[in-house]
């Protein structure tokens, strides 16, 4: 049996390929359409908590904004701005992945990591000083309010720990999946071609900052005055 | 090379606007303007996450099929306020 007859070369398809694609340029259209639909599902989730708040503000401005005074603008804007800066660093992580620069790319994915952790270490010792002040009106703790109208300034502490808690644990999910981004890029994984993880965990990230961008001014800055 | 360069300084700008934005948004919470106050929050957080999902997200230079998804995702967001608030903002008007 002569096994040279049939044999033809095959084109070889590159190896970050999957095989259901036809080129690379359709597979990365395919990773971005992928997230994207799912980001729609977390505007839906992260919107019914926008209209709760919504519905429940238009009922007692006053109240949410006396509420709102007791935030701490400060370190509201210090971590608006570590998030914003957090974001620029994972976008410049994308751009090293693609152009293939490898410790670039594990700097970038590490300097992330370390501005989400300074985002949450700041959301934690906030969450401390409201549990302190009688501010954490959850699992039965007490709800020390002087002002007036107790009820309405009850339900924005209540919206403020549920809305900022589920944005910090996607937050958390996040650095967990950058963890595994910079652990594979250590490895000198994650480059060139085989680049759409961090393209990928940067529309996430991208997204838990939008979200944060629109939590900031409507938990911190109404009571600003 | 040169594009490549382009594209890196184009996040930078984009970076330093945003923070632009977020003094701007301090600061204009720091005035008393009313009703106006809210608007002018949502509205500067409304350009701040376009400017995040056009450059940030690269929406800008994705498929139309992608665009039309991330468009889709507003509009249904839009549609859930607009009828939630048409119910709760005019019950109002009955009694």
């Amino acid at each position: 049996m002569n096994a040279d007859v049939d044999v033809k070369p095959v084109p070889q398809a590159p190896l970050s390929l999957a095989h259901q694609f036809d080129d690379l340029v359709q597979q990365r259209e395919a990773d971005d359409l992928g997230m994207w639909l799912f980001l729609c599902t977390e505007i839906m989730f992260f919107g019914g908590l926008f209209l709760a708040y919504t519905i429940y503000r238009s009922r007692d401005e006053a109240a949410f904004a006396a509420a709102s005074h007791e935030l701490d603008l400060f370190w509201g804007t210090v971590n608006t701005a570590v998030l914003l800066t957090s974001s620029l660093t994972i976008a410049l992580a994308h751009h090293a992945a693609e152009s293939s620069r490898r410790s670039q790319l594990v700097a970038l994915l590490a300097a992330t990591l370390v501005l989400g952790s300074v985002f949450l270490g700041i959301k934690g010792l906030e969450y401390h000083h409201k549990y302190v002040h009688g501010l954490m009106p959850l699992l039965g703790l007490p709800f020390e309010w002087q002002g007036p109208s107790r009820g309405h300034a009850e339900l924005f502490f209540d919206l403020y720990f549920l809305m900022t808690g589920i944005h910090a644990l996607h937050m958390l999910i996040g650095l967990g999946i950058l963890l595994v981004l910079l652990i594979q890029a250590s490895r000198g994984r994650l480059l060139g071609d085989f680049s759409a993880p961090v393209r990928v965990t940067g529309l996430y990230w991208h997204f838990v900052d939008i979200v944060w961008v629109f939590l900031f001014p409507l938990l911190y800055l109404i009571g600003a005055r | 090379m040169v594009r490549e360069r382009s594209g890196v300084v184009l996040l930078f700008v984009v970076f330093a606007v945003l923070l632009g934005l977020l003094a701007l948004t301090v600061e204009a919470a720091r005035h008393d303007l009313g009703q106006w106050n809210w608007f002018v929050a949502v509205l500067i957080a409304a350009v701040k996450a376009l400017l995040i999902a056009l450059y940030f997200m690269h929406v800008r230079q994705s498929t139309p099929l992608t665009k039309m998804v991330v468009v889709a995702g507003v509009v249904w967001l839009a549609i859930m306020f607009t009828l939630s608030l048409a119910d709760y903002w005019t019950r109002g008007w009955m009694s």
